[in-house]
């Protein structure tokens, strides 16, 4: 069975793998273009642990096909921070202590990043409806929602980094 | 003499039911050794599967834990976690 | 304890973790993300049935299709006799252990493991698994813990006999040992008194549901090396139990840790890497193994389901007389459930002078029952605390204030026989009832519930040590995994004793053939033992620092003390010499005698056990019966808090597991006994929707027994919820429930139970 030749901008770069047809684009990412940042916690959807932004949407890479991703822009957590230019959203996450195993962490920082993108002064609650996608079981949540309104306060220019 | 306080029925099947026995050591090395030799089976039992509480501390795999005739002695199931 | 709280300059700040950034980037690698060149992929075929016996496996079909390279079942692992081997982790059954990675004669739930496949992609692996015929005889099969204990109840182990019943049984059982505690006499105790409570509570089987699923890579060389990477609670047990299962020499393994996503007790074993190495051993290749998902629920460790009986005697003044809890909780398929602490830990927080407390550990047709947080004691204590809200409810009691008239304190024996010692319940309780959240007013249709837990803590093996740069910048090396930010506290300790910044101090996990043995992560001890080796090897430093100096200045070493990262004579007559700081020291490590560092290897004792009181205030949907938290307060006594924001982080951390455990987490099963909700759409855990802020409040009350007065925290926090949150349902509607969990059907129902009483008064 031929694999799919895709091509993609990935974080920046134009990028070119090769697929087979039944694989995810979290397949791929981990598994082709060694961008293992993106984690398998479910490979159905609920965890959110893959998530990737694809054209400017959320998206849960593991819901995706790797031949889908081609003549899309799609950002990764390894494309969140700009060289050694953390986000603020990574900078607040680890001022907050908003991480304790780490798993969870590149969806969520991907996933918060798409929240401020789109929504640059959520209220708490909007901030957990939005992450709901995102499960962690280590934090209880409350140090991560603190990070994310924190990080939403820096980039209104509200607060100094 | 040390009064050893035994709780939890894995280790009184060895002693026939008793809960409370006197006993001439003074560390759990010696311990698990005098009970060996008093009721076979109950050394290996402690050594292995049991902690000793010594006066409210409890001591888990720990040959040297010392207690004294005046001490409160207790043995109780080892202590796991996750 | 050495260093006083007022002193301290690193020891209770907030540095950021040494390992933050490589987390926050998503460079971290987790059990995974490891690539060998070379690597194949490994896949597990599971049984479809709860209980059949393993007639044959014939995997010669799959062994000739292409692209795959190994295949082995259990024939490919020493055959282990029934023994409870101690290889330097506690008691483990190696036999059971064997047979859970790989299925002997029987499979005993759906989803054991009974032969796996090695094969060039994962797609291949699939395939072959499709290939492999098993002959089974399916046997009648049994979940439910009481259905188990029944005279006719479909039998596990022909060669499981009830323990601790005398005289001993001649007929195979699912009761795999039965343990006893008694204070006083319970019987007479409840004669005297003038209230009694009873209650029967049960609770369902729930899962660590780490977000990271079990992964490995091995490799064995074939020289008989191996090499593990894989994510665990301990890289010694993960080598320990290979070298036990598979027969190879600890010395030729090598497990290195890769970063954990979670385990919170359900990674302190292995189950895929043995398969992985045997795989590995025939294929000559690299072996990656991971778990989906759906392999995660049916096939390892959730904590047991339980059902109890409580009853609790009390004069009308308040005073608890006597209590009687008997428990019965599932193991799994293997003996094992955490009984033992279960029955310690229900009353261990009361002074109670006449105590009567059954348990069972009952054997069945579900995965083998492995640790979570606090293993055993949430069950018991959801139901201890309900009781005790509704002993306080009749007698007209204030919650907290019963629980201060009867709780533990300095010199009160347990019902389990040891004396509490350095405890901090009652300062606890009173942190709580001082709280703005106790006393906020509630609006109509609100209720607020407390409940509290007791946990012991453990010591246990450890090794970490300090190396110095030449530059004077530190590498502090730790035994044991990081789950929780355990690296940024041993290296705060580190830093403290030494004198330096937190930041000049960077700590790392090495593997297991470079660092002395350390027990698991788990039973909240690292922060307690790893810590306190790291604050020993940190303090020989500082004496071999004194040392160096005392010969560059040319005085006795009783002259010089160290301070603030310097060493500096100790007063005018030693003699007028400038400071000599780390940096200048390292420079001269060599002239002065060699390289600077220390490890230490201890076996930790004196951990000190740790409680919680946790507030809650919840809605009630009467309509939907769904169960909606207000607020959240979480106290507990922390000893002292290294790393504040990490002790935080544990105490919220588990409290948001055990409101899960409260409102949603079960595993059903359909009427062949597999399980139906294998995945997180329907295995509900909590959401970032589904709880409010957790206020975290650290009470420290010292652990004398640590150098800087530290208890460990992580197990605690998991045990109050589920009552916590009963007692405010029941307050918010005057309905006591006494199953878990607390889902919208069955609150509704309850409810409607109610309702046409409600409406007739």
């Amino acid at each position: 069975m031929a694999k799919h030749h895709v091509s993609a901008v990935i974080n920046g770069e134009p990028t070119e793998f090769l697929c087979e047809t039944q694989q995810t684009m979290l397949d791929v990412l981990r598994d082709e273009i060694g961008l293992t940042g993106s984690k398998e916690g479910c490979a159905s959807g609920d965890c959110g642990a893959c998530s990737i932004i694809v054209d400017g949407r959320l998206v849960c890479s593991c819901l995706m096909l790797g031949c889908e991703a081609d003549g899309t822009t799609i950002t990764t957590i390894e494309g969140v921070a700009q060289g050694d230019h953390l986000h603020p959203v990574q900078q607040k996450f680890l001022e907050h202590a908003a991480l304790q195993c780490g798993f969870c962490t590149p969806g969520l920082i991907v996933a918060s990043k798409a929240l401020l993108d789109e929504n640059p002064n959520p209220t708490e609650e909007e901030a957990r409806y939005w992450l709901a996608g995102n499960l962690c079981r280590c934090t209880g949540y409350d140090k991560v929602i603190r990070a994310v309104m924190d990080a939403a306060a820096v980039m209104r220019g509200e607060k100094v980094a | 003499m040390t009064k050893v306080v035994i709780t939890g029925s894995a280790c009184q099947r060895f002693t026939g039911g008793r809960t409370e026995l006197e006993v001439a050591a003074t560390t759990f090395r010696r311990l698990v050794l005098e009970l060996e030799e008093r009721f076979p089976g109950l050394g290996k039992q402690v050594e292995e599967g049991m902690a000793v509480a010594i006066d409210g501390e409890i001591f888990q795999d720990a040959y040297s834990a010392k207690f004294s005739p005046d001490s409160e002695v207790v043995l109780i199931p080892k202590i796991g976690g996750g | 304890m050495n260093y006083v709280s007022s002193d301290l300059k690193v020891v209770g700040t907030r540095p950021i973790r040494p390992d933050g950034v490589e987390k926050v980037t998503g460079r971290a690698q987790f059990g995974a993300d490891m690539r060998m060149a070379g690597m194949i992929w490994g896949k597990v075929l599971r049984s479809p049935h709860a209980h059949a016996k393993i007639l044959s496996i014939d995997t010669s079909k799959a062994e000739k299709l292409p692209g795959v390279k190994a295949v082995v079942t259990a024939k490919d692992f020493p055959h282990i006799a029934n023994e409870e081997a101690f290889v330097g982790e506690g008691p483990m059954n190696f036999r059971d252990l064997s047979r859970n990675c790989l299925a002997w004669d029987k499979a005993l739930y759906e989803g054991h493991a009974v032969a796996a496949v090695a094969a060039a992609t994962p797609a291949i692996a699939d395939a072959a698994l499709e290939l492999i015929d098993v002959n089974y005889e399916v046997l009648p099969y049994v979940i439910d813990v009481e259905d188990a204990m029944a005279d006719n109840a479909p039998v596990l182990h022909e060669d499981l006999f009830t323990a601790g019943v005398e005289p001993k049984p001649t007929k195979p059982s699912n009761i795999a040992k039965v343990v006893t505690f008694k204070k006083g006499d319970a019987e007479a105790g409840f004669k005297d008194a003038d209230v009694i409570i009873e209650g029967r509570y049960t609770t369902k089987a729930v899962h660590q549901a780490y977000i990271e699923p079990h992964a490995c890579l091995c490799w064995h060389n074939p020289d008989g090396q191996v090499m593990i990477y894989s994510s665990s609670q301990g890289h010694f047990m993960v080598r320990a139990y290979c070298s036990k299962l598979l027969g190879i020499n600890i010395a030729n393994i090598r497990a290195v840790p890769l970063e954990i996503g979670g385990g919170f007790g359900g990674k302190t074993l292995v189950y895929l890497e043995p398969v992985a190495i045997a795989l590995s051993k025939k294929a000559g290749r690299p072996v990656k193994m991971q778990m989906t998902r759906d392999e995660v629920f049916r096939a390892s460790g959730p904590t047991s389901g339980a059902t109890m009986e409580v009853k609790l005697g009390a004069k009308k003044d308040g005073s608890i007389v006597a209590a009687r809890q008997v428990l019965k909780y599932q193991a799994g398929a293997f003996p094992g459930s955490p009984i033992g602490p279960g029955c310690m830990c229900g009353f261990a927080m009361y002074d109670i002078p006449n105590v009567d407390v059954v348990g069972y550990d009952v054997v069945s047709n579900r995965p083998k029952v492995a640790a979570y947080r606090a293993p055993g004691a949430p069950i018991s204590s959801w139901a201890v605390e309900c009781a005790l809200d509704d002993l306080a409810r009749k007698l007209g009691k204030d919650p907290i204030e019963i629980r201060e008239q009867n709780g533990a304190r300095n010199g009160t024996k347990t019902h389990y026989g040891p004396t509490h010692q350095n405890i901090g319940f009652l300062e606890t309780l009173k942190a709580a009832k001082n709280h703005p959240h106790w006393q906020a007013p509630l609006k109509p249709g609100q209720g607020r519930g407390i409940a509290c837990g007791f946990w012991f803590n453990i010591g246990g093996e450890s090794s970490a040590g300090c190396h110095i740069g030449e530059d004077g910048t530190v590498v502090a090396v730790s035994g044991n995994p990081d789950i929780g930010g355990s690296r940024a506290s041993i290296g705060m300790m580190v830093a403290e004793v030494l004198g330096v910044p937190a930041e000049q101090v960077r700590t790392i996990i090495p593997d297991t053939s470079s660092i002395g043995f350390s027990f698991l992560t788990g039973g909240s001890r690292v922060t307690f033992a790893t810590g306190m080796a790291a604050t020993q090897a940190a303090e020989r430093v500082v004496e071999d620092l004194k040392r160096r100096a005392a010969q560059i200045w040319e005085i006795p070493v009783e002259a010089v003390e160290w301070k603030d990262g310097k060493a500096y004579p100790a007063g005018s007559n030693a003699g007028a010499f400038e400071p000599l700081d780390l940096a200048t020291l390292a420079l001269r490590a060599g002239r002065t005698g060699g390289p600077i560092g220390a490890e230490v290897s201890l076996n930790a004792q004196g951990a000190g056990p740790g409680f919680g009181v946790h507030i809650a205030d919840v809605e009630v949907d009467h309509e939907t019966g769904a169960v909606k938290i207000l607020r959240y307060t979480a106290i507990q006594d922390v000893g002292k808090a290294i790393h504040p924001s990490y002790v935080e982080g544990q105490i919220q951390g588990g409290a948001a597991q055990g409101i899960g455990w409260a409102l949603n987490e079960e595993y059903i099963y359909d009427k062949n006994g597999k399980m139906d909700n294998s995945g997180f759409l329907d295995y509900r855990v909590p959401v970032a929707s589904d709880v409010p802020m957790i206020e975290a409040v650290m009470v420290e009350v010292p652990n004398p027994r640590h150098p800087f007065g530290a208890r460990g925290v992580g197990e605690v926090p998991i045990i109050p919820p589920m009552a916590a949150i009963g007692n405010a349902i029941c307050a918010a509607t005057g309905v006591r429930l006494h199953d878990l969990p607390m889902s919208p059907p069955k609150v509704r129902a309850a409810l409607d139970e109610v309702a046409p009483k409600m409406a007739a008064e």
